[in-house]
């Protein structure tokens, strides 16, 4: 298992081929991208060093416990990202494929509501600093009840 | 000690790093020492949602502090 939190961008295969190398039946992938469009110019990530580092690797520990998982994968930006910019991967290996595309899923909707970043939206007349949406929440009080 | 500010706090702070002296007691305290200072910031460390982190640990209420703490103030965080 391993979290990354970095500004530099990141090779995708080569962040699997770590995966695949685990002896796993299945790897399953997501990459989050920086949505473009309403005039964005760029969106700007901040974090808290060491702390935001702690509270993935917690999620993480979530995933591990809830999904039969041999090794995962969280890799994330922060800084100025432009619209198209991959932000976030996130991995998992398994033995069968179900673990492993679940547990994907799981993390990235935690991620979505709990991961400590502060983003702002970069426009051409101004910035504003966001909060999860609605349906993010949602997403992620599911797993709370689903067994 | 050090003091963090995150996302908008650091704008209404003017910046992401204030020292505070190593002579206050506690959150609290600190929290009233930084908004005798800038009464704006005061009230946004008291808004909705507002956490405090004492060395990298969430504290609700109220923390002893002590020399060489590292306070961060954070607002509602935005997600990955």
């Amino acid at each position: 298992m391993s979290v990354s939190i970095q500004a530099r961008a990141f090779d995708i295969a080569a962040e699997l081929a770590a995966l695949e190398a685990s002896g796993a039946g299945a790897v399953a992938s997501f990459v989050g991208l920086v949505r473009g469009g309403d005039d964005l110019v760029a969106l700007e990530l901040e974090h808290y060093p060491g702390f935001t580092e702690a509270e993935i690797a917690r999620i993480e520990a979530a995933a591990r416990e809830r999904f039969d998982l041999i090794d995962t994968r969280i890799v994330h930006r922060y800084g100025a990202m432009r619209p198209g910019e991959a932000i976030v991967l996130v991995a998992a290996s398994s033995k069968h494929r179900r673990d492993a595309l679940l547990a994907v899923d799981f993390l990235m909707d935690y991620l979505k509501t709990d991961a400590p970043f502060w983003k702002r939206e970069i426009r051409a007349d101004g910035a504003q600093w966001i909060e999860p949406r609605a349906d993010d929440r949602v997403a992620r009080a599911a797993w709370e009840t689903k067994t | 000690m050090r003091v963090l500010f995150f996302g908008r706090l650091a704008e209404i702070a003017g910046g992401r790093e204030q020292a505070a002296p190593d002579t206050i007691p506690s959150l609290s305290a600190l929290v009233g020492h930084l908004t005798q200072a800038d009464a704006m910031l005061g009230e946004a460390l008291a808004g909705k949602g507002v956490r405090a982190a004492v060395n990298k640990t969430i504290v609700t209420g109220d923390a002893p502090l002590k020399s060489g703490d590292e306070i961060a103030f954070m607002p509602p965080l935005s997600g990955g």
